[in-house]
């Protein structure tokens, strides 16, 4: 099976050297591309549920009673929504980089700084689209109807109470559709992490191309489709999860 | 019905991309619209000190931007200068972006097959390591399992993977991976040596050396689009790169912006020597 594929690739290189799927035939440029496959999904997993926790926790704190507190949301929201994801990326490794904690490697020279690339990454990304998913969940908050609230307020529910058993659970639902494409954005913003050097599937597939001019059009190809399935996947799990959620009479049906 | 099979073959043969190698004779498509609209866009570098970079202006100078200017003069058109990568130079060309390309590319066999390379080659260099004097690295085979830095879409990165199991951490613009370099991020930052050997005399890197061999020494090539290698544009450039090394061109550009002096443009200039001057 393994031998048919690889040799009609082969073939297909001979007849056509625009398109040289090296990587169906060369099992190093496949392990590149795997590798590069799990570090862009080990990128997009952590990166949307790190989000998403920012989200729902920025969510509750904007709604603080506290004024610094809101003003340091509003603030924060302010600084990771008005400039550009890959700015902040290179900001994040070079400049933070610069000033967090580092372990000095066996060589006396080398500097292995806590935080990776991959690390910061996870952080730049996850706080981008996190700024964007406070926004989200502040509008789901404010579908929920005054009086459910007021309703919580005079069963005695404290603040926290009723965020966590009442408004999130009714807010979630309304705010998934705006979330689902926040979080769809965020998947394919993960490829700007080839910035900082991160090995995810965009960087190594500009390295097969480079190495290998040939393979451009088909690594190209490849990227794009990748990036349908990855996408499709997300978009698909969202909306079972928003069917399996959904409350007769409470929002779209 | 015979119109639909036309367009229908033309698609196919388009998404392949063999239309311009399978056309034998010249069109001289890209020579014709440069001298038509009396303007010819070069490719250059805007990041490799002292081939192409931007001086306190702004303005890209350089020694291929000199070479491009000459190419302007000769032609008798005017120079649009595109700043590209070296991982999106063939690219540009291909799509038309730019007309030809000047950008301290390596003639490689698998790169001739996307771009015309016109001969002679009008420089060389090879691969070496710029690293902290405090490391004194002394062989290639030292850098096993340790992480160097790299720039995106160099070939070398390759071969040195493969060869010596380093660990490329590849950035896309020179700046980045020597920033990351300084930062201690890695033990060294693989690229040419004429390049390295600029930057160590800049003054800026007194803590750093190139403390290797050099490897795979790979002569430079300028391309214009494959189509037209064999046509009038891919010969009107090779007779510019003759000219600049019979003239001695190249060995003045050299010099002028600080680039040591390489046997190989000894020998060039030595080789097409004028029989009749002196």
């Amino acid at each position: 099976m393994i031998e048919t594929i690889t040799s009609f690739f082969l073939q297909l290189a001979d007849d056509y050297p625009r398109w040289n799927f090296i990587f169906f035939y060369d099992s190093f440029q496949w392990w590149r591309l795997v590798g590069g496959l799990k570090m862009t999904i080990l990128l997009s997993i952590a990166c949307v549920l790190l989000s998403v926790v920012i989200g729902i926790v920025g969510a509750w704190l904007q709604g603080s009673p506290r004024r610094w507190v809101r003003l340091l949301v509003q603030g924060y929201i302010q600084f990771f929504r008005n400039t550009p994801p890959f700015v902040q990326l290179l900001f994040f490794y070079f400049a933070l980089g610069q000033i967090t904690p580092t372990i000095t490697g066996p060589d006396g020279w080398t500097e292995v700084p806590l935080i990776s690339n991959v690390g910061w990454a996870i952080i730049s990304l996850s706080f981008f689209a996190g700024s964007f998913n406070v926004e989200i969940f502040r509008a789901g908050i404010e579908a929920v109807p005054e009086s459910t609230r007021e309703a919580a307020d005079s069963l005695g529910f404290s603040r926290f109470q009723s965020y966590v058993e009442l408004v999130m659970p009714l807010a979630f639902r309304v705010s998934l559709p705006a979330l689902n494409n926040n979080l769809v954005n965020l998947i394919k913003t993960t490829t700007q992490a080839i910035g900082i050097a991160v090995p995810e599937l965009l960087y190594e597939c500009v390295g097969i191309w480079n190495d290998y001019p040939s393979a451009l059009y088909p690594t190209m190809t490849v990227l794009f489709f990748v990036f349908i399935i990855l996408v499709g996947i997300l978009v698909a799990g969202m909306h079972k999860w928003e069917k399996s959620m959904q409350i007769p009479g409470y929002g779209a049906s | 019905m015979k119109n639909k099979s036309i367009a229908l073959t033309t698609l196919i043969a388009l998404t392949f991309g063999f239309v311009g190698t399978a056309i034998a004779e010249c069109t001289n498509d890209v020579w014709n619209k440069v001298m038509s609209r009396g303007k010819v866009v070069i490719g250059v570098k805007a990041d490799y000190k002292p081939w192409g970079f931007r001086d306190s202006d702004g303005s890209l100078v350089g020694m291929e931007i000199d070479m491009a200017m000459d190419v302007g003069a000769t032609l008798g058109v005017e120079v649009e200068l595109v700043p590209v990568q070296s991982s999106n130079r063939m690219q540009f060309l291909e799509q038309g972006k730019t007309d030809m390309f000047i950008a301290t590319m390596s003639d490689r066999d698998d790169r001739r097959k996307i771009v015309g390379i016109p001969q002679p080659n009008y420089y060389t260099s090879g691969t070496n390591i710029m690293s902290p004097k405090a490391l004194a690295f002394k062989e290639w085979e030292e850098l096993r399992g340790r992480s160097v830095c790299g720039k995106q879409g160099a070939f070398y990165n390759k071969i040195v993977t493969e060869r010596y199991g380093v660990n490329i951490v590849a950035f896309t613009g020179n700046a980045e991976a020597k920033q990351a370099l300084r930062d201690k991020k890695c033990v060294a930052w693989v690229y040419d040596d004429s390049s390295i050997g600029s930057d160590l005399a800049s003054g800026d890197y007194d803590e750093f050396e190139m403390p290797l061999m050099s490897e795979d020494d790979n002569p430079w090539g300028l391309a214009v689009p494959l189509a037209e290698n064999d046509c009038i544009f891919g010969r009107f450039m090779s007779g510019m790169v003759f000219n600049w090394h019979q003239s001695g061109q190249l060995i003045e550009w050299e010099k002028k912006w600080g680039i040591k002096p390489t046997a190989f443009l000894a020998n060039y200039h030595e080789n097409y020597k004028d029989w009749l001057s002196n």
